[in-house]
């Protein structure tokens, strides 16, 4: 009796504990949201609980600007041709690798696996990018990760764990090797095509530091990296949205609040497809 | 359709059998090829980029134009002058301090376990992963617009209560070690504890019974199931993070090196992006970078070694 009384009271202090931690984790993104949808003399004065009245002014602002709108295109854009040609590629090769007749095919698996434990470093890749004439280029962005040896292990583990009379039967049937792959192979790999889209879509929405290093067209500038040139100084958020006519803080927070809203949006909804990837890819075939 | 290709077709073809496989492997290959080609291209090909850190490399010439310069580089890496110690000092104090914050994904993982109401721990689950799939930049807009010393949240509430000083907590060389530790755990322990929880997921619950009938609390259930149970996880992850000391990752500490952390942030990645691209020391700047990719490689190893004779499984 007494014991189960100690349990709920540590419970409690659990419990508790955890809701103060969620609150350290939510409240950041809570208040970037609140305060881009606040006026800007609100925002100088600081929204810290509910918002006073809602308000799109940040918003129209920022939108007003054309160097922010191409940022918001190239992000859409890289996120959905790269996350496509993720689908495509890797779910290609994955599946090939388990074709029995495909010669040095468990050879052609471990030359893919292996790029997970090495890299060149940044200077020879660099390097590489500029001579093939990548530099200030939209395929910089989608090709070089284009086939990605994580998304490779999920699919070719999930292919391999698929019953092999599908497409044997398929194959004696006369149906060629693309025909097995895009009438049999991808709609029965659904699941993992599933976590591989996700993973792809907020990798290539993240990604940055390859602008950074590679791009310097205005109209190719990720929303990401415009961020970060408008954190860094108040006079490159005047460069960026023209003059300011609200505090560079309302700017800044409201360009934090476009960027982060994708992934705030999706991912309460996609997180067991996160999770199911990284079990999947734990059990390596 | 998926019927009518399901039904079995009455046996293979007798005649023309083995050329029919010949063919069909040469069509098989070539559909291969491209991904293959792209492969090499993007990941192999780079390699014999190394080439660069044993001539005096310049952008447009070709390489038989290049000096050779033999290990030059390398003895002005390790010769002491060079700003190899310092970046060797703040690449793996951060990343021992990485390591020692694997304590805080466990112990969250734990706490997340005791919780009996399964909505209120995938509220928890959920809020504490969030932050791992947000981009280093908006981790640095975040911790910028609330610790920023020129109008910052903090240093506005702290203007509101009368404190007259500005507290600048990202411009502080002595805090910047530790400042970045609690911000790569307030990013990645939670992503991390819900590895640990799936790890809790397969514990079998006969163990806890077993513990129970023993009369065991639930401390001690934690103590002699739970990380018992985990241990596995976390051993794996331990050796990936031993194995990934010196490439700690070049988003984190770049965005959030200013003049006046510099001296603490600057790792082997940010140090060799500004020496060889901004600076264009090519030759210096590979020669570190292979130094770098040839020592991961040995950790590597020898982290699955380890791995092997513990726990008789690789890591890979």
């Amino acid at each position: 009796m007494i014991r189960n009384k100690t349990g709920a009271v540590s419970r409690g202090i659990i419990y508790v504990f955890l809701f103060l931690l969620a609150v350290v984790w939510i409240y950041p993104l809570y208040f970037v949201v609140i305060n881009s949808f606040s006026a800007a003399e609100e925002v100088t004065k600081g929204v810290y609980f509910f918002p006073p009245g809602v308000t799109l002014e940040n918003f129209a602002y920022v939108f007003q600007t054309p160097l922010i709108l191409t940022g918001i295109w190239v992000s859409v854009a890289r996120t959905v041709v790269g996350t496509v040609l993720n689908l495509l590629f890797c779910g290609f090769i994955g599946y090939m690798v388990t074709v029995k007749d495909l010669p040095m095919r468990k050879w052609i698996y471990r030359m893919i696996v292996a790029t997970m434990y090495f890299t060149s470093g940044l200077i020879p890749w660099y390097v590489l990018m500029v001579r093939l004439e990548l530099k200030n280029n939209f395929l910089l962005y989608v090709l070089p990760g284009a086939v990605s040896a994580f998304y490779v292990v999920l699919i070719k583990t999930y292919v391999e764990s698929l019953p092999p009379s599908l497409e044997e039967s398929a194959a004696l049937d006369g149906a060629g090797t693309l025909t097995v792959f895009f009438k049999i192979i991808l709609p029965v790999c659904k699941p993992v095509l599933a976590c591989v889209a996700v993973f792809g879509a907020v990798w290539q929405w993240n990604a940055w530091s390859d602008n950074m290093f590679l791009v310097t067209d205005a109209n190719l500038q990720t929303l990401q990296y415009l961020l970060y040139r408008m954190m860094q100084s108040s006079s490159m958020s005047e460069a960026i949205t023209g003059k300011v006519r609200i505090e560079p803080m309302a700017v800044r927070l409201t360009m934090t609040c476009i960027t982060v809203m994708p992934i705030l949006l999706v991912y309460p909804f996609m997180q067991r497809f996160f999770v199911k990837g990284i079990m999947l890819g734990s059990v390596k075939g | 359709m998926l019927t009518k290709i399901m039904k079995k077709a009455p046996g293979p073809p007798a005649l023309g059998r083995w050329s029919g496989r010949r063919a069909r492997q040469i069509k098989l290959t070539l559909l291969v090829l491209p991904f293959v080609c792209l492969v090499l291209l993007f990941h192999y090909v780079p390699l014999l980029g190394w080439v660069y850190a044993f001539v005096d490399y310049a952008p447009g010439l070709a390489l038989s134009q290049m000096n050779f310069a033999g290990l030059k580089y390398f003895e002005y890496l390790f010769s002491g002058i060079s700003d190899f110690p310092i970046v060797i000092r703040n690449t793996l104090m951060l990343s021992l301090l990485k390591i020692a914050s694997m304590a805080a994904p466990v112990l969250l993982a734990i706490l997340i376990s005791q919780v009996r109401s399964a909505r209120y721990g995938k509220f928890i689950q959920t809020a504490s992963s969030i932050p791992n799939f947000i981009s280093w930049v908006l981790i640095y807009a975040i911790f910028f617009i609330f610790f920023s010393s020129e109008g910052g949240m903090l240093n506005r509430a702290l203007a509101f209560f009368g404190g007259g000083e500005t507290v600048n907590l990202l411009g502080n060389e002595d805090i910047a070690w530790g400042m970045q530790t609690a911000i790569s755990i307030w990013k990645q322990a939670g992503w991390d504890a819900i590895i640990y929880m799936a790890a809790i997921a397969g514990i079998d619950q006969a163990l806890y019974d077993a513990a129970a009938v023993d009369g065991a609390g639930e401390l001690r259930k934690v103590m002699h199931v739970t990380i018992p149970g985990i241990l596995p996880t976390f051993f794996v992850l331990f050796l990936m993070a031993v194995a990934n000391i010196l490439s700690n990752g070049f988003e984190q500490y770049y965005v959030f090196q200013n003049p006046m952390v510099i001296d603490r942030l600057e790792v082997f990645d940010t140090y060799i992006y500004r020496m060889g691209i901004i600076n264009s020391q090519y030759s210096y700047a590979t020669a570190m970078g292979m130094f770098k990719s040839i020592i991961s490689i040995a950790l590597l190893t020898a982290a699955n070694t380890v791995s092997k004779k513990v726990r008789g499984e690789s890591i890979f």
